[in-house]
């Protein structure tokens, strides 16, 4: 049996992913990146080994990707996010024709092709407006823990409108809404329809076709699945790993390579 | 090979710097004798007009990307902005603004003030940038005012009765120009002397049409962005003067060999873009090498067109009649730069089989509007209508603190994926 790994150093979280030649995830690993990014990268992989029940040497091929992909030292290529998160997506939902990935610093809107290449992609610029980062802001203005933003936000009744687009002022004119006196599930609410407004115009300049694949770490939050969802008047692919489909999508890659070097007809080239 | 020895290959380059210095040299004299000058911009300079009447010409555009280029753009920026302009306005007017602050002082030298300001409405900020050294020295300012193209594919000609009606409403503008530098200068206005460099100019066009021309070859034979911009600077510095005659002339020289004997800008030219917009000056060089170490080159660029005035047109003028022929070739030529921001759709459709490309890198700025207004528009007609991928990073020309070298990394990588990707694919099937 073959294997390959793959390891996604996020901004935020750093992920891993270990797979066997069946494409099936067999050990998967999830931690803060924190300011040591080798660090983070290595001890990703050793939990995924680890949880797959393998030894590091069993593994044949290591793809770093992420922005700290240059950091997973010990990896045998790097790829980028973009590029793997499209092949994720296509391995989990081989329907899938458009990725939105969001993540801490980023989001991503990637058009596929039916054989899950790259077509093309748009991402957010040096503004973390419609990232995760926007939803950590709101959660830290509102004093309330990560995982409790999308129940929360469900709850709506009456939804605010939150027209900044800046993560930093969010916080503020969330405090205003307070101030106001308006309930936190309604305030909730209006940042995420932000997020989705803002998300959904980098997919249009992709150009949105279903079957849509939603990824990244923010596939956590079950408001923001919902507000994407009624923005785009489309069901979003999501699984319970979502949050790893950058580092599934490099381990897939990772393993064409081993695969591809068993037989010496085939290119052993590494790259999407 | 013995003429590369001679120094044939790489001249274009070496004279262009050199040409460079030389004229940065003369307005310090010019700064320091307290000599005039006339203020132009790139897109219809007119330089062959203002060369008659021996006004040295400043080009402020030029001077601000040098502050980028030599990586102290940071401080005339903020010197504008602590003066009063906003972050968010074009970033060559404040580096200008600052300059002006600074009683010309600018990193190549010493910059005069402004005797006459020529410019046109190819550009909005033009206007409103003029009217600032218009307020500060009381500098006439003339505005030429050319007719563009009123339509997508609705380009007029000789013949047609609005060409025709434009042709004049130019010429009749040229000549009230004429009147003024008469009144600026204190010379009488000399038609040989015009037409000797109208002959110089058309040197120039021909030659920057020619070397565009031959950068179709495979491999290509110059860098567009950056080799590009060397050969750009003299067609607009030097147009009008038998240097920039001379230059072009042995440029074509110098391609021709090239082309003749196979030598490109790369080792191993793998995949040919396009650039369209006006190039990251902050990180000039590494912004190019993004591209060049994954084996991409661009072979041409929208910006060698509309930066050069329109002179990618080759427009000869006809010395016999040159004020109408003056007339005629600025009214072509200035509406080519304007339609090559405006209908860049057109433009980029007719480059993409032309020149073999492989991928278009649009590269909107912050600070300039009006060239990036209409990107995002053109990349949606051509990836619907050609099959032929591109990539969307923004940035700026001159302010730093808006690029992010470590993402727009990432989007090149990624674009590079793909188009190995779909190399790979087009090789299987």
């Amino acid at each position: 049996m073959a294997y390959a790994a793959g390891v996604d150093v996020g901004s935020t979280q750093t992920k891993a992913v270990v797979i066997n030649e069946k494409r099936e995830i067999v050990g998967r690993s999830l931690m803060d990146t924190g300011a040591n990014v080798v660090h983070a990268a290595e001890q990703a992989f050793d939990l995924a080994a680890k949880d797959s029940g393998l030894r590091d040497s069993e593994i044949e091929y290591v793809i770093g990707t992420g922005y700290g992909r240059y950091r997973v030292t010990f990896g045998n290529a790097q790829i980028t996010e973009i590029s793997c998160h499209g092949r994720g997506a296509a391995q989990m939902f081989p329907d899938t024709r458009t990725v939105v990935d969001m993540g801490g610093q980023d989001t991503k809107a990637i058009c596929i092709s039916p054989t899950g290449e790259i077509v093309d992609f748009c991402m957010n610029d040096k503004c973390a407006a419609g990232t995760g980062r926007f939803l950590g802001a709101a959660a830290r203005a509102l004093d309330i823990p990560l995982q409790d933003l999308g129940p929360t936000a469900l709850k709506c009744n009456k939804p605010v409108r939150i027209s900044t687009t800046c993560t930093v002022f969010a916080e503020s004119e969330v405090l205003s809404w307070l101030g106001k006196g308006k309930k936190i599930e309604d305030i909730l609410w209006g940042v995420h329809q932000s997020i989705a407004s803002r998300t959904t115009s980098l997919l249009r300049r992709v150009g949105i076709e279903e079957q849509i694949t939603f990824t990244g770490g923010v596939t956590k939050n079950i408001g923001m699945i919902r507000a994407l969802e009624e923005k785009l008047d489309a069901k979003l692919n999501v699984s319970e790993d979502s949050h790893y489909m950058g580092a599934l999508g490099a381990a897939l890659f990772g393993l064409d390579h081993v695969l591809a070097s068993r037989n010496p007809r085939d290119s052993v080239e590494v790259s999407p | 090979m013995a003429a590369i020895e001679e120094g044939l290959v790489g001249r274009g380059n070496r004279d262009g710097a050199q040409m460079f210095r030389e004229w940065f040299d003369e307005l310090s004299q010019t700064a320091k004798g307290g000599g005039q000058s006339a203020y132009v911009f790139v897109m219809g300079s007119l330089n062959e007009l203002l060369k008659a009447f021996d006004l040295p010409v400043v080009f402020p555009e030029i001077n601000s990307l040098q502050t980028a280029v030599r990586h102290v753009a940071n401080e005339f920026l903020s010197e504008a902005e602590d003066y009063g302009y906003s972050p968010d306005i074009c970033g060559y007017v404040k580096a200008d603004v600052a300059v002006q602050l600074r009683h010309g002082d600018h990193p190549m030298g010493d910059i005069p003030k402004p005797s006459i300001a020529v410019l046109t409405n190819a550009c909005n900020t033009y206007i409103k940038w003029a009217e600032i050294w218009q307020r500060m020295y009381d500098t006439p300012m003339f505005t030429l005012d050319v007719p563009g193209t009123r339509e997508a594919d609705g380009q007029t000609w000789n013949g047609d009765r609005d060409f025709e009606n434009d042709k004049r409403y130019v010429e009749g503008q040229l000549r009230e120009l004429i009147a003024l530098c008469e009144k600026v200068t204190g010379k009488k206005f000399d038609i040989d002397k015009l037409r000797e460099t109208m002959r110089y100019a058309n040197d120039v066009s021909v030659g920057w049409q020619r070397v565009l021309d031959l950068n179709k070859s495979r491999p290509s034979l110059f860098n567009a962005l950056t080799d590009g911009t060397i050969f750009l600077g003299v067609a607009n510095g030097f147009r009008g003067s038998k240097e920039g005659s001379v230059y072009f002339k042995e440029l074509v020289e110098e391609m021709e060999y090239k082309a003749e004997n196979g030598i490109g800008t790369l080792t191993e030219e793998i995949y040919r873009l396009i650039f369209v917009g006006v190039p990251c000056y902050p990180i000039f060089r590494r912004f190019n090498e993004m591209f060049t170490e994954q084996g991409g080159t661009f072979i041409n660029s929208t910006y060698l067109s509309f930066a050069s005035g329109g002179a990618n047109r080759g427009f000869e003028y006809d010395l016999k009649n040159p004020i109408e022929s003056l007339a005629e070739g600025t009214l072509i030529s200035v509406r080519d730069a304007m339609d090559n921001m405006f209908y860049q759709d057109r433009v980029l459709a007719g480059m993409i089989d032309d020149y073999h490309v492989d991928g278009i890198v649009y590269h909107p700025i912050k600070s300039c509007r009006t060239v990036s207004t209409g990107l995002a528009d053109a990349r949606r007609y051509l990836s619907k209508n050609y099959d032929v991928p591109s990539l969307f990073v923004e940035s700026d020309m001159m302010d730093r603190r808006v690029v992010s070298e470590a993402q727009m990394k990432n989007r090149i990588d990624a674009f590079f994926e793909g188009l190995a990707s779909r190399r790979r694919t087009a090789q299987i099937h």
